[in-house]
């Protein structure tokens, strides 16, 4: 991620994107974790060079900030697909289903849980619940919830995102 | 806001201002917005109700939108008020119907009778007479789905901030904390502390700086209250949690809420900031000396954290593991200063309780559980959504009454209350009615009030190895009994639902269970091991079966199921054979056909194609 000139003084616009979040945050206690949820919005992920560099101006150790980074399951330290799809594997979901719904993802998008497809379109992940039992099962591409699936649902669902793509 | 007449001042004009849910003088449509509805098309609802009173001219309809009002399996809902009229509710509302409805109310001037869901026949209704409504009593979900969230002043128009004025103005921080006492409320999340007390605690402790904790971390698969409550009324947990400060000499607070609840995250954004403009959060509040604000922290997807210790941990930047206790987070908590940690559910009903007092509360529930309880009702059954019942409530009443049973005409057969930390309540306690005490006796707990109903299909040794999975994969890893115990656990659950279970495995998952629960480091590693216990109590024949016949009662378990065709209801139209996907099954036209065991994948297509009940599975 570090800039191409080699000149040793200019940033890559990551890290500047970096110095405005770690400014926003830098009168909190304990803004780790914020820093981090803002560092993987805005790049999707928390490569190792980025996770040195909030280090850096956190003033923590590396090992630390890894070790949270490594900790909580919502950050990922490998790109992500464009649409993550994550299917709600909680109890409601579980007991109406939820289980056939992700094998028929696997199936069909060729991946398995945790992967991201070959162009890099969608990630399939398993999450925990979402709080919308009352729809079970339930899964969320990004921010979009979809409800009450069945296995037939799933080509629909990964078509209606292929489409955004063309 | 500097005095209560100017909050009383505030009340009136936004009463007198306010469209037909509150107060009567302008028709009105509400579309209900949670999380829930969303996902089952809300949004476009509301763009289509939008759109038609355009279409049709109509300037005397105010077009409004809510939270959720917890019937989920009627989702998207919509609520059409009329002055001196009942309100007419409406479920499973599409754009089209809602076109529908809006040309019917107003320009036809009449209801569509057929999709309303408080029709008597051919009137309506009060909203709470309907069979799902009927048993429930709302105080922690009042304001849910009746208010705006995203505009304080409805939520003042309800009442909202009189507790506050009520506690600076009237009462002393010692009185506040007796009032909570009194009232009888125990923590919601979980282990059913008594509120007052953890209140005193904190109040008792020395130090400069206190702080209040807000547990949104609502982590139990099944559970989904506290989202709704921050999604529906979130001025409501910030209302208590600034009278939480005031009682134990807390300045600052904060919401540690999951980052799953964008909704929620959002809404309560809003609020907070609202209520800085109006001064209810700040420095010197309704002009008493008393200053406190309001921070958010989103969680990352760690269950653990809804444990206390672990929460805090969160806070400060850390990683998400627990600590041992003593000390306990009232005398040393967050940056080891004096904290008090409450949960959504129970700050809700914090307000109700310093305006309505102690005993209007504690006249609720049972002896040793005071008020009401919000449960997640979902998994098999008819209606699924959010209600709130006074505690010991039966759980005939939830699940028949206001559930309306099990669907397909299949047999209840255990109701999982507590998640993960909780158990499966059999058949034969449907009548026991619910409250802390009673479920602990039951081999369940309360835990934040997911309630997962099963039917005859669910296998109940797969559900425990459901659970065991989650506590395993969501062990911090810190403590020893936890990680390995729960991993060792899930091994021999696995072991069994594979058929290769022997016969010493169901000692050895008792002698585990005992020891983690003996021996974990926190909440989450002492109660892994309820979900194998309670059906290792109830259900221990569906352990037997599969252990010693290579059975799975239920047929859930995929190793254990074997596919067949009934000869003499096959009628050979090979429809199952085209859709096999590996071509298992054969046969002639018109003659019976028959399955290949070998070649079978148990993917069910066969059962779910043959119109005639033919495929059978064992």
């Amino acid at each position: 991620m570090s800039c191409q000139c080699e000149c040793g003084t200019c940033k890559s616009p990551q890290f500047e994107l970096i110095d405005r979040i770690v400014e926003t945050h830098k009168d909190e206690q304990g803004a780790l974790i914020p820093v981090l949820h803002a560092a993987q919005e805005a790049l999707g992920y928390l490569p190792e060079d980025v996770q040195a560099y909030i280090a850096e101006k956190l003033n923590v150790p590396l090992s630390e900030v890894y070790g949270v980074v490594s900790f909580y399951s919502l950050f990922s330290i490998v790109p992500k697909g464009k649409y993550k799809i994550s299917v709600c594997l909680g109890t409601a979901c579980y007991v109406k289903g939820a289980g056939e719904v992700m094998a028929e993802f696997e199936k069909q998008l060729g991946v398995k849980v945790g992967q991201t497809t070959e162009d890099g379109h969608f990630t399939l992940e398993g999450c925990r619940c979402l709080g919308c039992c009352g729809l079970a099962p339930v899964l969320v591409v990004n921010d979009n919830i979809h409800g009450r699936l069945t296995t037939n649902d799933v080509s629909d669902i990964i078509n209606k995102y292929k489409e955004i793509k063309q | 806001m500097r005095s209560v007449d100017e909050l009383k001042a505030l009340k009136e004009k936004v009463l007198k201002e306010m469209s037909g849910r509150v107060d009567n003088n302008m028709p009105t449509i509400t579309v209900h917005m949670g999380t829930c509805g969303i996902a089952n098309g809300a949004k476009d609802v509301l763009t289509a109700v939008v759109d038609e009173i355009k279409n049709k001219s109509l300037t005397n309809v105010t077009v409004a939108q809510t939270g959720c009002p917890g019937i989920c399996y009627e989702e998207p809902v919509v609520t059409v008020a009329i002055p001196g009229q009942m309100p007419f509710f409406y479920g499973k509302v599409s754009p089209e119907k809602a076109k529908k409805i809006v040309t019917e109310h107003f320009v036809n001037n009449k209801s569509v009778q057929d999709w309303l869901l408080n029709s008597d026949g051919n009137s309506t209704k009060e909203i709470s007479a309907i069979n799902y409504f009927k048993p429930q009593k709302k105080v922690a979900l009042t304001s849910c789905g009746a208010i705006n969230p995203e505009i304080i002043e409805e939520y003042i128009a309800v009442d909202g901030y009189f507790a506050l004025a009520k506690a600076l103005t009237e009462m002393t921080p010692l009185q506040v904390i007796d009032t909570m006492s009194k009232s009888g409320l125990r923590g919601r999340g979980g282990g059913g502390f008594p509120t007052g007390r953890k209140w005193e605690f904190a109040y008792n402790s020395k130090g400069d700086q206190k702080y209040v904790v807000c547990n949104a971390d609502e982590g139990d698969p099944g559970a989904f209250m506290d989202r709704s409550v921050l999604e529906g009324t979130p001025h409501a947990v910030i209302e208590a949690m600034a009278i939480a400060g005031y009682a134990i000499g807390a300045n600052q607070g904060y919401v540690y809420v999951r980052a799953e609840y964008p909704v929620a995250v959002a809404n309560l954004k809003t609020a907070i900031n609202q209520a800085r403009e109006m001064g209810f959060l700040g420095k010197n509040i309704f002009g008493k000396g008393f200053d406190f604000d309001l921070d958010i922290r989103l969680g990352a997807g760690a269950f653990v954290c809804g444990e206390e210790t672990a929460l805090l941990a969160s806070i400060e930047g850390k990683r998400g593991e627990p600590r041992p206790r003593p000390p306990f987070p009232a005398v040393s908590g967050l940056w080891g200063k004096p904290t008090i940690i409450n949960n959504v559910e129970t700050l809700a009903n914090v307000p109700h309780i310093i305006r309505n007092g102690a005993e209007w509360f504690s006249a609720m529930g049972t002896e040793k559980s005071k008020g009401t309880k919000v449960f997640a009702l979902a998994g098999k059954i008819n209606n699924t959504g959010l209600i709130e019942v006074p505690m010991g409530t039966t759980l005939r009443t939830i699940i028949y009454d206001i559930g309306g049973g099990i669907p397909n005409g299949k047999k209840f057969k255990a109701a999982q209350t507590g998640g993960p930390s909780g158990g499966c309540i059999p058949a034969e306690f449907l009548d026991m009615e619910i409250d802390y005490d009673n479920l602990i006796a039951m081999g369940s707990m309360m835990g934040s009030g997911g309630m997962i109903v099963m039917d005859e299909d669910t296998c109940m040794v797969d559900i425990a190895r459901f659970f065991l999975e989650f506590t395993q994969e969501e062990s911090c890893g810190k403590c020893p009994p936890c990680r390995i115990g729960t991993k060792r656990m899930l091994e021999i659950l696995t072991k069994i639902t594979e058929g290769k279970g022997t016969h010493e495995d169901i000692e050895n998952l008792e002698i585990l269970a005992k020891t983690i629960k003996n021996t974990a480091l926190c909440g989450l590693g002492q109660t892994s091991p309820n979900p194998v216990l309670s059906t290792l109590k109830y259900f221990r024949h569906e352990y037997e079966a599969h252990i010693y016949d290579k059975k799975c009662p239920s047929g859930v378990c995929k190793k254990l199921v074997n596919y067949s065709i009934i000869a003499e209801k096959c009628i050979g139209c090979g429809l199952c054979a085209r859709n096999c996907p590996v071509d298992a099954i054969s046969g002639e036209v018109k003659k019976p056909y028959t399955i290949d065991a070998e070649k079978c994948i148990k993917c069910g297509v066969c059962i779910e194609k043959c119109k005639f009940g033919a495929v059978v599975k064992k």
